[in-house]
């Protein structure tokens, strides 16, 4: 097997980062805000690099779209051991009303022009949760796909992979190529070392625009407001348990 | 005060605040290729860990924290403020007037508070590689300790586990080691230096009787077994329900090491109380938890005369009474014999000096008298 992977990386608020929301409510502040690559995504870069020291993939691309600050996020990929970067670029206003349907597009289209046979994708990004990318770059381009991996195995041409799902874990055959999202239990990704990232700045990163691959960003949604949740309630204290069944009982639960 | 306050990636220092903890810096450090390597095992405060000279597996190759902080900043007894090296300096090294800064570190907050520690850090390792391997004695794990370091293999981690703390891990873990005196060790550099750094110490392994070779290449591999290692207390408590442990440590020339353990050993069995040993063995440094029934008072006072006749030993070996635990309350009789009289009057001397009506961490180290 000698794949060409395609693995779409997101630079999102680094996780350890105490979100705030802006005063004027139309969002959360991400002004000088720590980010970093969404951390199902350093596992996907991961999983690829581990299939080329495997020999069964030959090259790994590494895609991001968002400002320009996203260099960042493709060059982290590039240490991490893919082979070259695309950064299409998204910014400002539009940039806020970016959906998994958009990427998604631009998934498909890259893995037409590119000649990809495997998508990795994180199965979600940490600040929407959306877990929709993965699917729908499947559905668009009549790929089959493999979501929550925890394990994949390359077998006589297809992948064996094995799906966390709700009643446990679920074992599938796909055929190449196909698309899959990368679960946490799939493996722990390598930190990007210094010699590393030192050769990933002479890798090359492509440039392009949305309009490049067809893909139309205007915003098919409005943010109308977004808030902190609501400001967690002082408990109360209670002498002893017939007073806290009486509480209860007041409040309604019992 | 939780704060990175100033990083400087080219230069390799970084400085942070009291509530930035060694995890969470790491975290911070990761995507420039860099860490900080010492590593006690909890995700514990940098400040605190310089208060307390911590130290870790990964000592024998990166030092402990005498050997990593650069500066620190300190609020003495009278409230006034001081940076030991000089305000916002951050030299690697200096011959400036005495060296201040190592003598608040692992003074476990008796001469003033830490509010700021200005640390190396060091680039994350190209390959990382852990082994286990089996022994039939204890000297013979020992030997090779010696003689790997002697063969001046720059081994990144080579810890000790006896087979009694290789059984409890076993039990604990679920896991399949051999149950016999076990190394566990683990190799950093380019991808070519590891590989024969790992075969030159399989071979010192192999001639001194090692068997049972077992290697670790991935991330998620490497921390499971590094994981059995750091996770050994809680194991020992949880092998022994409702049990506790006095957790002791020594630190001896390594030389000296194989016969240390091999009489504390000794004197754990005739006892009769459980006691696995594992630790640093490239520093020379091992600990021991004495297990002990909280109901049983008897078993408290064996344990407790097990660790004092361990702490004196080492002594006897021109080691120290502690290597990275330090002395609080329990181990102040032992200072005194290892530093003598003199010692201990320069360190109170000292401490007067800075803090004379000792209201910094009062009662602990020496006494007051």
């Amino acid at each position: 097997m000698s794949l060409r992977i395609l693995v779409g990386v997101k630079r999102v608020i680094d996780y350890a980062v105490k979100i705030r929301v802006k005063p004027d409510k139309s969002g959360v502040i991400t002004e000088g805000v720590k980010h970093s690559m969404n951390p199902f995504d350093e596992i996907a870069i991961e999983e690829a690099v581990r299939m080329k020291e495997k020999k069964i993939a030959k090259e790994i691309v590494a895609f991001s779209c968002g400002p320009a600050q996203c260099q960042e996020t493709l060059r982290t990929a590039l240490a991490m051991g893919a082979d070259r970067g695309i950064h299409v670029e998204v910014a400002g206003p539009q940039f806020d009303t970016l959906q998994p349907l958009h990427i998604s597009k631009m998934l498909a289209q890259l893995a037409k022009d590119e000649q990809i046979d495997l998508i990795i994708v994180g199965k979600q990004a940490i600040d929407d949760d959306c877990n929709q990318t993965a699917q729908m770059t499947a559905a668009l381009l009549d790929w089959p796909q493999a979501t929550s991996a925890s394990k994949i195995e390359a077998k006589d041409g297809s992948l064996q992979v094995v799906r966390e799902i709700d009643g446990g874990l679920e074992t599938i055959k796909v055929k190449l190529p196909t698309v899959v999202s990368a679960d946490l239990r799939l493996n722990e990704p390598r930190y990007a070392t210094l010699p590393n990232i030192m050769k990933a700045k002479k890798k090359p990163i492509k440039k392009l625009t949305p309009k490049d691959l067809g893909v139309d960003v205007s915003p098919r949604i409005e943010v109308v407001t977004v808030e902190e949740p609501p400001v967690r309630l002082a408990g109360a204290k209670v002498e002893n348990v017939d007073m806290m069944v009486e509480k209860l009982k007041a409040l309604g639960h019992a | 005060m939780d704060q990175i306050v100033d990083f400087n990636p080219e230069d390799f220092d970084v400085t942070v605040q009291p509530g930035v903890t060694r995890k969470g810096l790491n975290h911070f450090l990761k995507d420039h290729g860099l860490w900080f390597p010492v590593d006690p095992g909890a995700d514990a405060s940098l400040c605190g860990m310089t208060a307390t000279s911590a130290s870790g597996t990964n000592a024998v190759r990166y030092g402990t924290m005498r050997e990593n902080v650069l500066n620190t900043e300190i609020v003495l007894a009278d409230g006034r403020i001081f940076c030991t090296a000089g305000n916002g300096r951050r030299s690697k090294k200096s011959s400036a007037g005495f060296n201040s800064t190592n003598l608040f570190v692992g003074s476990e907050g008796s001469l003033g508070f830490i509010t700021k520690t200005t640390l190396k850090i060091y680039g994350i390792p190209e390959t990382m590689v852990s082994a286990v391997c089996a022994f039939p004695t204890v000297k013979a794990a020992v030997d090779v300790c010696v003689q790997v370091l002697q063969s001046n293999i720059p081994i990144a981690r080579i810890e000790l586990m006896d087979e009694v703390a290789m059984e409890m891990c076993n039990n604990h873990n679920k896991l399949d080691y051999e149950v016999a005196p076990t190394l566990f060790l683990e190799f950093h550099g380019t991808e070519e230096s590891v590989k024969s750094q790992a075969k030159f110490a399989a071979e010192i392994a192999d001639y001194n009787g090692g068997s049972q070779f077992r290697w670790a290449y991935e991330t998620e591999e490497r921390n499971r077994l590094w994981e059995a290692r750091h996770g050994i207390y809680w194991t020992v408590l949880q092998s022994n329900p409702g049990c506790r442990a006095i957790v002791t440590d020594v630190c001896v020339p390594i030389t000296c090491l194989p016969d240390l353990i091999a009489q504390t050993k000794s004197d754990i069995q005739q006892s009769g109380i459980i006691g696995p040993c594992l630790g640093h063995v490239g520093d020379g440094n091992f600990h021991t938890f004495l297990v002990f029934n909280p109901n049983k008072p008897e078993e408290f006072k064996k344990a407790e005369n097990l660790a004092s006749r361990m702490a004196k030993r080492a002594l006897d070996l021109n080691g120290t009474c502690t290597g990275e635990h330090g002395i609080g309350i329990g181990k102040m009789a032992y200072l005194e014999k290892e530093m003598g009289p003199l010692g201990i009057e320069i360190m109170k001397s000292i401490k007067r000096t800075l803090d004379p009506h000792w209201l910094m961490n009062p009662g602990k180290i020496f006494s007051s008298a």
